[in-house]
């Protein structure tokens, strides 16, 4: 494995909770270049051959395994498109963590775009995680846009967790999924905007199985001038249950559209969606002040529960 | 020892000034349990408002433990040891019971310690000290947890403000309780609870009856009980609890 610097290092920790070469499959991806790789009897890294990327394939029945494919970025200027594809075979049950870390001190924007694609067999568990984070005082911008598309077939569950939470200056996320019968995702949604950051986030499920499920939860804080944008739409195809939820807090000059959109196209199709944006109650703040707190403090523990 | 002097408050009331205290002189020893009482809209929320410091008096002073504290912001008076239970206490969204039972202690929390609290306001804990303060917990349980907060806290003076309400009969006795097992150990504490119950009214060491923003009767319970019982100040658990 190649040596890390120090920022990098930290970047690493900050997306992935990783201090060392993590257990299981991993590869890791430092300013555009593999800087370790490790394949598992169950779990094999191939680099894509006609385009930057990995083919990330998982035979079927692996249990309890995991893959660690964290990206991290610290020179100024970089741009990369990067294309990931993971095969889970049937009825396999593992944990995907992936990430990206821009550190950017220089003048030139640094983007990293990742499109990751997923293709879940029969009765196969996914759990994936994905941390984004920014950092560096550069003039030049942190600029992360995801596109994940997942595919889930019969009895498949896919748990998503994404989380970006600091010195991200542009995003747009977008993030597609088409559900077979008996199949159930779920989406776990953690953003944190502030300076003069824009986030746009954009989610098209279809449930197109009997009894498949969606339930797309996103919680949000807006502060100083950034503004984000949550678009979440479920189609149901089929007997099928969704749900979608975008939860904001508000604060300074923030600005937050969110847009729920439901389309039934089936008579028993049941979907849902809930959409709320405020400023933290000044209750909330006087509770936590009769505890000792001064505003300030109270203020950060209300964001950092919202945002856990 | 707490001490308020002369204190009014005025609110505009479509614009005219409306005096919801009236000059109010007060005195709350160490080692007493005092039970403020009386009819409602009779300012007895405002008055415990007023000594944590969310609203401010128009005039007069409130001096804790010889300070004048009258100008202290919440924070600043949670310091100097005034804990509060909200009459209806607030939801958080991500925070957990052992959370807010941390912040209340000001320090980390072993879920050993955390359990302690909860169980003395009748929670098991097992089940509660990683639920969310949200709206998945019943007006009851809620309740129970804000008081398990001022308990965690261990402050110099716990103002309770109408814990009854929203609680039903079985836990209310539970509660009666929470408040014999603190008045055991007031030590060189102080209590204040704003009730209408009979049965809290009864292990108070003193009784203040407050009517239109003024104090009309105060002194040892044996002597104010007798003549509120049967009036709204004093009203037995099973008509107001249920």
């Amino acid at each position: 494995m190649k040596k890390l610097d120090s920022i990098q290092k930290r970047l690493l920790e900050e997306i992935a909770d990783l201090h060392t070469i993590p257990e299981g499959a991993y590869n890791i991806r430092s300013n555009s270049e593999s800087a370790g790789r490790r394949s598992t009897a169950n779990i094999e890294i191939i680099p894509k051959t006609d385009v930057a990327g990995l083919d990330i394939r998982i035979k079927a029945g692996t249990r309890r395994e995991s893959v660690h494919i964290p990206v991290v970025m610290t020179q100024s200027g970089l741009k990369e498109l990067v294309y990931n594809d993971f095969y889970i075979g049937e009825g396999a049950d593992v944990v995907i963590i992936a990430g990206c870390g821009i550190d950017n001190c220089g003048s030139a924007d640094s983007e990293h775009d990742g499109i990751h694609r997923f293709y879940v067999g029969k009765n196969a568990r996914v759990k994936y995680i994905e941390k984004h984070y920014g950092s560096g005082d550069g003039a030049g911008k942190r600029i992360l846009n995801p596109g994940t598309e997942v595919y889930q077939e019969e009895g498949s569950t896919v748990e998503m967790e994404m989380a970006q939470i600091k010195g991200v200056d542009d995003t747009e996320r977008t993030t597609t999924a088409e559900l077979a019968a008996g199949a159930k995702l779920v989406v776990r949604e953690r953003l944190m905007t502030h300076g003069n950051q824009r986030a746009i986030s954009t989610y098209v499920v279809n449930l197109n199985g009997a009894d498949s499920s969606a339930d797309v939860v996103s919680r949000s804080v807006a502060r100083d001038n950034s503004y984000q944008r949550f678009d979440a739409k479920i189609i149901g195809n089929a007997p099928c249950n969704g749900h979608t939820e975008c939860d904001s807090i508000i604060m300074d000059n923030g600005r937050i559209l969110a847009v729920p959109g439901l389309e039934a196209n089936d008579v028993d199709a049941a979907l849902l969606h809930e959409a709320a944006i405020g400023k933290i109650a000044g209750e909330q703040l006087t509770k936590l002040m009769t505890l000792g707190l001064t505003e300030q403090e109270a203020e950060e523990q209300i964001i950092s529960g919202f945002l856990k | 020892m707490l001490e308020l002097k002369h204190i009014s408050f005025d609110v505009e009331d479509g614009g005219q000034g409306r005096e919801i205290i009236r000059d109010i002189s007060l005195t709350i020893p160490d080692g007493r349990l005092v039970v403020v009482t009386g009819p409602n809209g009779g300012g007895k929320s405002t008055l415990a408002r007023l000594i944590m410091g969310i609203e401010r008096p128009t005039s007069g002073a409130i001096v804790l433990n010889g300070e004048d504290i009258t100008n202290l912001s919440i924070t600043e008076r949670a310091r100097r040891g005034i804990g509060f239970a909200f009459q209806q206490p607030v939801r958080f969204k991500g925070l957990t019971v052992l959370d807010l039972l941390r912040l209340a202690a000001g320090r980390e929390l072993n879920p050993a310690e955390a359990c302690e609290y909860l169980a003395a306001v009748g929670l098991c804990a097992r089940d509660y000290i990683n639920r969310e303060v949200n709206a998945s917990l019943s007006g009851g349980e809620l309740k129970r947890v804000e008081i398990a907060t001022v308990l965690a806290r261990g402050t110099a003076l716990s103002l309770f403000d109408e814990p009854e309400a929203g609680i039903d009969l079985w836990s209310f006795q539970n509660l009666i309780e929470v408040f014999e097992g603190m008045r055991k150990n007031i030590r060189d504490s102080a209590i204040m609870i704003i009730s209408h119950q009979e049965r809290i009214l009864n292990i108070a060491d003193e009784i203040v009856m407050l009517a239109d923003g003024h104090v009309e009767k105060q002194g040892p319970k044996d002597e104010i009980l007798p003549g509120l019982i049967g009036t709204a100040a004093a009203v037995a658990a099973c008509r107001k609890a249920i």
